[in-house]
């Protein structure tokens, strides 16, 4: 019972992408990259965005170290982000939050995400019923939106996330 | 005292001038343990963080806000003699909880942090200016390295750090080497509270006063598990906070030695801390109400009082043997637990435990524990150059209580067996 309801929070996904991080690396063209820490755990990441003239994220990538959460999101996330423009992932920032806070988010609203995106947000999503977790969660979303909007720090403690 | 090595579950030893020590009635006396969480029983693990309050805290604290709170040095009516009365009373009775010559040497502060601070604040501004040194150490609590960054920055004193070997054991030939003439404060923990560490305190101050040097101690996590005796100890200043000792948050308790108190300029200003005032001057208690500036947190150091009568009652002979034992049966089933490593193995221990898992963050440790009704903590600790020394950034941590139980290891072992079983 109890097994059951942590592996809700720690499905197969994010236990495999905590071990074996995609985009795990410092690409040495990005165009931004911002540094995010959550000094409750000492946790740091830092995100690095490449950006072309049309406002579209041709790469994306991160570094850093951090538990199971918040390394399962941030490989998640610059998998989902691949591709966007600044302005969907900026989008997608608020949805995720929304999902990890709100219990009767209706992320279907999300328009223009695609479905296994969305998915892949609502197992994230797991940490709402674990919320000193849910910082550890968005730790990579609040860092990548930093990035886009030219800030190079962004800690848990000191903004709103 | 402790050693992390010893293996073999020892029978409850009971000096004899001690009641018999019995955990189960203990813990009747903590309304919050019998609790489930998650439908679990709750293990209580994160002692060093905060402790819980026993019944006679709870009921002293009540009793004086029904019967006669009111503010204590000023009203000449009833309430407020008695308030002031049992507010002094518990100047006393911290003063012989840590065998003090005089109460006059307690002064009540919000906990360590304000303790270390005031010292800081009054001897630090006072008697040290640039170039002189203070020595901390290598796994001091942030509160006891802030502030003399702090009045670092201000004075331009020079802070040493004394280093530990692997094992979190200070190297006291180091310490000796970084003793100076320049020397004028050592401030040092009893023990840590990340490592468990216990340090060689009583070689600590000889050899600081073989330098002219004063020496404050950080007890905070020494309080709630050893009989502390500053006369014995030597310390010119013993700090620690009263949520730690079982009793009320917002309460601390700085000692200082009459003879250095008296020098000390005044902390803050206002009332309670003065003899008499005109607009022009003012003059200034004596110590200890001299730093004691506003209305005391006159209710909390009542129920700060009640919860060092309850240590004494259950004695601190008895709970240091209890807490041994767990400490010797909690490092042999966690050393059975594959993949996980104990930070901390010096020869002095007191009942702490650091520890990570092969690959898995403390966080996710804890996340697991706590849904196993297990609370321990995750982090840093407020000891981040400690980790540092280690090369992690966090570390797991259980700290244990005299309320703790061999049952409740148990239940911590099985709950990292839950951990293994998820991410290993």
């Amino acid at each position: 019972m109890m097994l059951d309801e942590l592996r809700e929070l720690y499905q197969e996904i994010i236990l495999d992408h905590g071990r074996n991080p995609r985009n795990f690396r410092q690409p040495v063209d990005a165009t931004c990259l911002a540094h995010g820490h959550n000094p409750m755990c000492g946790d740091e990441l830092t995100v690095f965005l490449t950006v072309d003239s049309d406002g579209r994220i041709t790469d994306a990538a991160f570094d850093g170290k951090g538990c199971a959460i918040s390394v399962a999101s941030a490989s998640l996330m610059t998998k989902m982000i691949q591709g966007k423009t600044t302005e969907e992932a900026e989008t997608l920032v608020q949805i995720f939050q929304n999902i990890c806070t709100k219990d009767d988010f209706d992320a279907a609203n999300g328009a223009g995400v695609d479905l296994e995106a969305l998915e892949q947000m609502q197992v994230l999503g797991g940490v709402r019923n674990y919320p000193v977790r849910v910082k550890c969660a968005t730790l990579a979303w609040h860092t990548m939106k930093a990035a886009m909007s030219g800030d190079t720090e962004v800690s848990t403690e000191s903004e709103n996330l | 005292m402790m050693s992390s090595t010893s293996s073999a579950l020892k029978a409850p030893v009971v000096s004899g001038d001690q009641r018999s020590f019995n955990v189960e009635q203990i813990r009747d006396d903590f309304p919050v343990l019998s609790q489930s969480v998650y439908g679990r029983a709750l293990v209580y693990l994160d002692n060093a963080a905060s402790s819980q309050k026993p019944r006679p805290v709870l009921d002293a604290m009540a009793e004086a806000y029904e019967t006669y709170y009111a503010n204590v040095h000023r009203g000449v009516h009833n309430l407020s003699q008695r308030a002031t009365d049992a507010f002094e009373q518990a100047r006393s009775t911290v003063a012989s909880f840590i065998n003090a010559e005089n109460a006059n040497e307690i002064v009540f502060v919000r906990g360590a942090t304000e303790a270390i601070n005031l010292v800081a604040a009054t001897f630090g501004r006072k008697f040290l200016s640039e170039g002189d040194e203070v020595i901390i150490s290598q796994i001091e609590h942030h509160s006891n390295i802030v502030p003399w960054q702090l009045l670092r920055d201000e004075t331009g004193i020079v802070i040493k750090a004394v280093p530990i070997d692997d094992d979190g054991n200070l190297l006291l030939e180091e310490y000796e080497n970084l003793l100076s003439p320049r020397t004028k404060l050592v401030a040092i923990t009893h023990v840590s509270n990340a490592l468990g560490t216990v340090t060689p305190i009583k070689d600590i101050i000889r050899l600081a006063r073989d330098h002219g040097a004063l020496v404050l101690v950080d007890g905070c996590q020494a309080a709630p598990h050893m009989k502390i005796d500053v006369q014995d100890l030597d310390a010119d200043f013993y700090v620690f906070s009263g949520h730690k000792v079982f009793g009320p948050t917002g309460i601390g308790v700085l000692y200082g030695k009459m003879e250095v108190l008296e020098k000390l300029p005044c902390y803050q200003g206002g009332g309670e801390m003065i003899a008499s005032v005109t607009l022009e001057r003012s003059v200034f208690k004596k110590p200890p109400h001299r730093f004691e500036a506003g209305t005391p947190a006159i209710v909390e150091a009542i129920g700060l009082s009640a919860a060092l009568t309850y240590l004494d009652t259950v004695g601190l002979a008895s709970i240091a043997q209890h807490e041994h034992e767990l400490l010797a049966y909690a490092t042999d089933r966690l050393r059975s637990v594959p993949g996980l490593t104990i930070y901390g193995t010096a020869e002095q221990k007191s009942a702490i435990i650091s520890f990570g898992m092969n690959g898995v963050h403390p966080h996710d440790v804890g996340t697991v524990l706590d849904r196993a009704g297990v609370a321990i903590r995750a982090g840093h600790h407020c000891a981040q150059p400690t980790m540092d020394r280690l090369g992690v950034a966090a570390t797991a941590r259980a700290s244990f209580a005299m309320y703790n139980t061999h049952a409740e290891i148990d239940a911590l072992t099985e709950a990292l067996a839950l951990v293994q079983e998820l991410f290993g």
